[in-house]
């Protein structure tokens, strides 16, 4: 077709020839198409694809006999197997050692340290308090909240008594962990996990929380032992982040509560989210928010139970080391 | 202690380099000074015999000076410190001071007490915990709340939160508490997967409940009778003729009616036989939800009675060959008789 056909003035041999180019492009249209369709589809670069190589990446748990030994023999594996004992004469205990506690200060140590060997206690006990001795009414909602998801978990005002002498107060009366909830301009701003008695102690920013009452269709609450779902936690710290929280938590959860409750780590943010779920048939889930959320970033990982002063810290959130990459992760 | 009023005269008029003036007072400087205030009374300068307290690293003094030593500049003032206890103190202050001019006395006392004051409320701020003030960076703020929310959305927590409970569902962490674990759904395959035998079960369930059951009551009589057309012929030769005579009046909507309380009585059945069908329906599609099957299970049902009245006509059309000379019906009505036929072979295994 040399000629261009609108310069053709035979409407009849035009439009033929119309039709006849129309034809031919149609038929590359489709051809096109169909190799398009041939093609293997493109993946997307995603921060997540591009992450920057981290050499303490965990992809085989199971196959790295290093990883294995130091994860059963730290100071958290302590607290987990301790929880898997079996649960007998705990409350005797409990009270005995109370008793002695307040009889006999000289004799508190080598108790305490008796203790640690045999204590069989399958709940986490954990003691919630804040930063400030004022606190807005919101960081008291949300200790509350935490002390109502954490099963076993009291929360105390924060007297005039200094962290320091609160912690070993708190491994005195078999606390296994100290929560303390940071507050600033009236809302709670920061969180700090310390497992007692050895450590880590964990200090985070907290961000974009919602209580349960501010989250829309939110259900009603329930006393389950809830189970926890840990996303993402694949760098040594992060397992050993996401092993810390799970001992906040009971190991033997009530399946029939369908509490499930969610750290989520994405890009160094840890998102946390406490839902109850319904299996709707075996392949879809039904999920509804029970709330309170909140978003958590790791500031600073400490050895050790907290001390301002002498603490060792493992890792410390440097902004210029760190993230001048957007795609280094330490989680 | 004429020298006295020179002086003052002196800082009073000219010039004192301890004395700032402002809009309403005039204050002193001089460390001596017991109230602070630039007048006769309590200006160190001006007066030759003085008292004050100074307090020194957490100790409190008394300072006396007197006309006695004015001569001596460097044993000018008399230090006596003051003991810990207020009381005790304040005694020590009256001794000191006995025969002193009364204002001296009382502003030793008063300027003692505050001192006091200080220092205990100093002792109590220091043993208080004390908050680290960190700086936050609004521009570092924004950022993190920024990739906070991309986190977000890369994340997609809620389809991560299913998977993982899908997972665990799999794994059977579950144990018995959930009913649609894979067994059931094997079980159903292998039914699948039986002989015909178990076929022809399954249709006799999606046929009508009713036919079957006729089968069975006339089952006695069928067998005298000769084998191909039994399960056509369910009716007995009286009402055969009777429907002959009706056919003769060309009316099938009367037929029809006729018969509507068989009908129900079949639909009952279809309904007693529906769990069975229900089974059918989860070979189709086992995902379906308990409930999802009940509304299923109805249309089953609406969708027998449908059969069951197709069937009937067929049934009933099926004796028009034998009277009626229509060829187009009769080439229908062959089709249909094939098909029955063929169902009555299966019934009949």
């Amino acid at each position: 077709m040399g000629k261009n056909p609108s310069e053709i003035k035979n409407k009849d041999v035009r439009t033929k020839m119309f039709i006849a180019l129309k034809k031919e492009k149609d038929k590359a249209k489709k051809k096109q198409k169909l190799e398009n369709k041939n093609k293997p589809k493109q993946i997307p670069k995603t921060i997540e694809n591009q992450r920057v190589k981290d050499e303490t990446f965990v992809t085989d748990l199971q196959n790295d006999p290093e990883l294995v030994f130091d994860m059963n023999t730290d100071e958290i594996s302590k607290q987990l197997n301790r929880k898997k004992r079996s649960k007998t004469d705990d409350d005797t205990d409990m009270t005995q050692e109370e008793f002695d506690a307040k009889t006999s200060s000289e004799n508190e140590e080598e108790l305490s340290d008796d203790d640690e060997s045999d204590d069989e206690s399958t709940d986490p006990k954990i003691l919630i308090t804040t930063n400030d001795i004022k606190i807005g009414f919101k960081t008291y909602k949300f200790c509350r909240e935490l002390s109502r998801i954490l099963p076993n978990a009291d929360y105390f005002y924060k007297k005039n008594v200094r962290l320091s002498k609160i912690i070993p107060a708190a491994v005195q009366r078999n606390y296994s962990a100290i929560l303390v909830v940071n507050e600033n301009r009236k809302e709670p701003d920061g969180l700090m996990i310390s497992l007692l008695p050895e450590g880590p102690t964990m200090n985070f920013k907290l961000s974009s929380l919602r209580l349960s009452d501010e989250i829309k269709n939110g259900g009603g609450f329930t006393k389950h032992k809830p189970e926890i779902i840990m996303n993402n936690f694949n760098t040594r710290l992060g397992l050993q982040i996401g092993r810390s929280f799970a001992t906040l938590f009971p190991t033997d959860p009530q399946y029939e509560g369908r509490h499930a409750i969610t750290f989520h780590n994405q890009r160094d943010y840890i998102f946390f989210r406490h839902h109850r779920y319904i299996f709707r048939n075996a392949q879809k889930v039904g999920l509804q928010e029970l709330g309170p959320k909140f978003t958590l970033k790791l500031r600073s990982l400490q050895k050790g139970t907290f001390d301002k002063k002498f603490g060792e810290y493992e890792w410390v959130q440097k902004r210029h080391e760190m993230e001048s990459n957007r795609r280094k992760f330490s989680i | 202690m004429q020298q006295d009023d020179v002086i003052w005269g002196i800082i009073n008029g000219q010039f004192c380099s301890f004395k700032v003036r402002t809009k309403t007072q005039k204050f002193c400087r001089n460390e001596y000074n017991i109230t602070g205030l630039c007048n006769r009374a309590s200006c160190p300068l001006a007066n030759s015999q003085y008292a004050t307290v100074r307090e020194e690293k957490g100790v409190c003094y008394l300072y006396l000076k007197t006309v006695e030593r004015a001569a001596f500049p460097n044993k000018l003032w008399e230090k006596v410190k003051l003991s810990r206890n207020y009381e005790k103190a304040l005694e020590q202050i009256n001794r000191n001071l006995i025969y002193w001019p009364k204002f001296l006395k009382h502003k030793c006392k008063q300027r003692f007490t505050k001192i006091t004051q200080y220092l205990t409320r100093i002792r109590r701020l220091t043993l208080k915990s004390t908050k680290e003030l960190v700086p936050l960076k609004r521009k570092i703020e924004r950022r993190e709340k920024r990739r906070e929310n991309k986190a977000l959305v890369a994340a997609h927590i809620d389809q991560a939160i299913e998977k993982e409970l899908l997972e665990r569902l799999k794994k059977g962490t579950y144990g018995d508490i959930y009913n649609f674990p894979m067994t059931a759904f094997d079980k159903v395959l292998e039914e699948e997967e039986l002989s015909d035998n178990e076929e022809v079960e399954y249709e006799k369930n999606t046929d009508s409940g009713a036919f079957e059951m006729e089968n069975e009551m006339e089952g006695d009589e069928s067998d005298e009778e000769t084998r191909e057309f039994v399960a056509d012929f369910e009716e007995s030769d009286e009402e055969i003729e009777e429907m002959d005579k009706k056919f003769d009046d060309n009316d099938e909507g009367e037929i029809d009616s006729d018969y509507d309380e068989e009908e129900e009585a079949d639909i009952s059945d279809s309904e007693l036989l529906g769990e069975d069908d229900g089974i059918d329906e989860d070979d189709e599609d086992m995902e379906d939800n308990k409930k999802g099957k009940r509304p299923s299970n109805l249309k089953e049902v609406r969708n027998n009675k449908k059969k069951k009245a197709n069937d009937r006509k067929t049934v009933l059309s099926g004796k028009k060959p034998v009277k009626i000379e229509y060829e187009t019906e009769r080439n229908t009505n062959k089709k249909n008789g094939i098909k029955i036929n063929n169902k009555n072979k299966k019934l009949s295994f």
